[in-house]
């Protein structure tokens, strides 16, 4: 007889993680890409306790310094130390897009899977909407709403959770497509379960992959506007470190003392690279093809 | 085939005729307006009152929407708030600023994309295609404005080659532009030749996989016709997709480039605008940008149905 497939339950589902995140760490670009995200997690959270110096303590007697023993990576042009400031440059950021990207994935998972399986004309006239929302640049919708609001984090993480799901809508419309025509969606609808429980329990389990490796990207992409933002002067407001917002002030210093560009440089970098190497290995253990990206 | 045209081109409208609302009630949700804007807040009675007289902000939301939405059909994109201006007029300089360094970038990216994504999709896997998509990686995900100050710290600080910044006037004429707009340029072409590159590498692939490549191989076909004739036309016509994208991208998403560099398009006019709460101006752009990616999706899906017989005949056949 053969085995019937059970539901999954609290043990099988662990199993599962484990087996897809060792697939993960077995492949090169997943095993650094995990390496960088981790490491960047962990000095996000103990840099407070480990950093040499004061981040807003300023010092008129040693601006734009050299790196030397004393500032590993030079002075910026306040005199303040680069190396503290590249420490904890990286906390805002994580905190918002790390609060913010959940958000987006969620909401815009449910809203995609809820169109994909009602489907017929609101479906319709909700993807134009959809489209039309994704023909505005993200940084005009941001920013519009950035200027009216202000750019602290209670305004920055609504706003990008808000912005970055709108996208999810149309990834999780697709792939709730390809399930909802397969043969166990009738069988629920023809038990009489309602809308919900066939969200829960049929096809949500079957879009999980699609989003997971989605909310991984929608990440990093958000990091990257994030920093983008910091860098033109809409995201947080100094004293606090920020990678954007410190290559911004360096730049203008830039012909004498490159150190305080590439210090920030390099930390925002890794960080990213770190989220799309492991988002690519993670999209590939999980059998997703995300080649097929444009520039959005 | 002509329904197929019709029907796309009403879909291609509806979405801009949604563009448009959601850019008027955006403006409108927002608090004040653009008199209250360029009077400052505290501006309160009989000037605010002549203002919003004088720019006809008094009437109804609907009738402006109406009025709005009419004019910019035929091409009036109305007033600037500060200026007095005629925003079409401020925003064609801009315009023909955008189109020049897209145009320019498009040059030199396309080709070489297509160009690299062949060689790393034949040889998959190889030194040369672990080497190309590495570096594909970094280009794309490196920030624009970290990868164009890397490019500005080497190019016009350490080697001295190329200005690192834009000082010509928006009104300058194209052949002004050179040699300050080869860096920006260089920064919009890595970062748009890394995505097409990707997305060929992986259609070549997949097409030369396919059950015909093989019946080719196994029929003696010489390896080097199989690629021209056989897979590389199929292979290519995901990327006129990518291509529409990269020039929506090109024309409305630039903006951080533009203000690194300090180039007077598209881009850093919204940036201004935005930051002065100039709001006739913000719609205006937000407007045009949108219009355009419709456009060129649009123009990219037509384009693929006209290339592929198969897309044609099929969507002949369920009309």
């Amino acid at each position: 007889m053969t085995s019937i497939p059970s539901v999954p339950n609290q043990n099988t589902r662990l199993a599962r993680f484990l087996l897809v995140l060792r697939d993960v760490m077995a492949r090169p670009s997943g095993a650094i890409g995990l390496a960088l995200v981790f490491a960047h997690l962990i000095l996000a959270l103990i840099s407070p306790m480990i950093v040499p110096y004061d981040y807003k303590a300023m010092n008129s007697a040693m601006m734009l310094t050299g790196p030397e023993a004393t500032h590993w990576l030079g002075t910026d042009h306040l005199g303040r130390d680069v190396f503290t400031r590249v420490l904890l440059g990286g906390r805002e950021a994580l905190l918002v897009t790390g609060i913010a990207t959940p958000i987006a994935v969620t909401w815009g998972g449910f809203v995609g899977i809820f169109f994909g399986l009602v489907g017929g004309r609101i479906d319709e006239v909700m993807m134009r909407v959809v489209d039309a929302f994704l023909s505005l640049p993200w940084i005009l919708k941001m920013l519009v709403l950035i200027v009216t609001f202000g750019t602290g984090i209670e305004v920055l993480i609504p706003t990008l959770a808000f912005f970055y799901g709108v996208p999810v809508i149309r990834i999780a419309r697709a792939a709730t497509h390809d399930v909802v025509a397969r043969d166990f969606v009738s069988a629920a609808r023809a038990r009489g379960h309602g809308r919900m429980t066939i969200i829960r329990r049929e096809l949500l389990p079957n879009v999980l992959d699609t989003l997971m490796v989605e909310g991984a990207m929608r990440w990093s992409w958000m990091l990257l506007a994030f920093s983008s933002l910091s860098f033109l002067g809409f995201g947080v407001s100094p004293p606090t470190p920020d990678w954007g917002l410190m290559i911004a002030d360096a730049r203008g210093f830039m012909s004498f003392a490159p150190w305080g560009v590439l210090g920030p440089v390099i930390a925002l970098s890794s960080l990213i690279i770190g989220i799309n190497l492991t988002a690519d290995a993670l999209a590939k253990a999980l059998g997703i093809d995300r080649a097929q990206k444009a520039p959005v | 085939m002509l329904r197929m045209l019709l029907r796309r081109l009403f879909l291609g409208a509806v979405t801009v005729a949604i563009v448009s609302v959601i850019i008027f009630s955006g403006v409108e949700l927002l608090p004040g307006d653009s008199c209250t804007a360029f009077l400052e807040r505290e501006a309160k009675g009989k000037l605010l009152e002549n203002c919003r007289e004088a720019q006809g902000l008094n009437r109804g939301p609907v009738e402006r929407y109406v009025d709005w939405a009419a004019s910019a059909v035929q091409g009036d994109l109305g007033v600037s708030a500060n200026g007095q201006k005629s925003i079409t007029e401020l925003v064609g300089n801009r315009l023909k600023n955008s189109l020049l360094l897209a145009a320019c970038s498009l040059a030199l990216g396309v080709p070489l994309a297509i160009f690299l994504g062949v060689v790393t999709g034949l040889w998959r896997d190889r030194p040369i295609d672990l080497t190309l998509s590495t570096l594909a990686i970094f280009a794309m995900t490196i920030p624009e404005f970290v990868s164009a100050t890397l490019l500005i710290l080497l190019f016009s600080i350490w080697l001295g080659w190329l200005p690192g910044i834009v000082l010509t006037p928006a009104h300058a004429p194209a052949s002004e532009f050179f040699p300050e707009i080869l860096l920006p340029v260089l920064v919009l072409t890595m970062v748009m030749t890394a995505h097409i590159l990707r997305m060929v590498r992986s259609s070549v692939i997949e097409v030369m996989a396919g059950d015909y490549v093989q019946m080719a191989t196994l029929k003696g076909v010489p390896y080097w016709r199989i690629v021209f004739r056989h897979a590389l036309p199929n292979a290519l016509l995901p990327a006129i997709n990518v291509v529409a994208l990269t020039i929506a991208w090109l024309l409305g998403g630039v903006v951080v480039i533009e203000v690194v560099f300090n180039y007077p398009g598209l881009g850093r006019m919204m940036i201004d605008s935005i930051s002065d709460r100039d709001l006739p101006v913000v719609q205006a752009i937000a407007l045009i940008v949108a219009t355009v990616y419709v456009g060129v999706n649009l123009s990219a899906d037509l384009l693929t149905m006209i290339a592929n017989p198969r897309l044609r005949t099929l969507h002949m056949r369920r009309q």
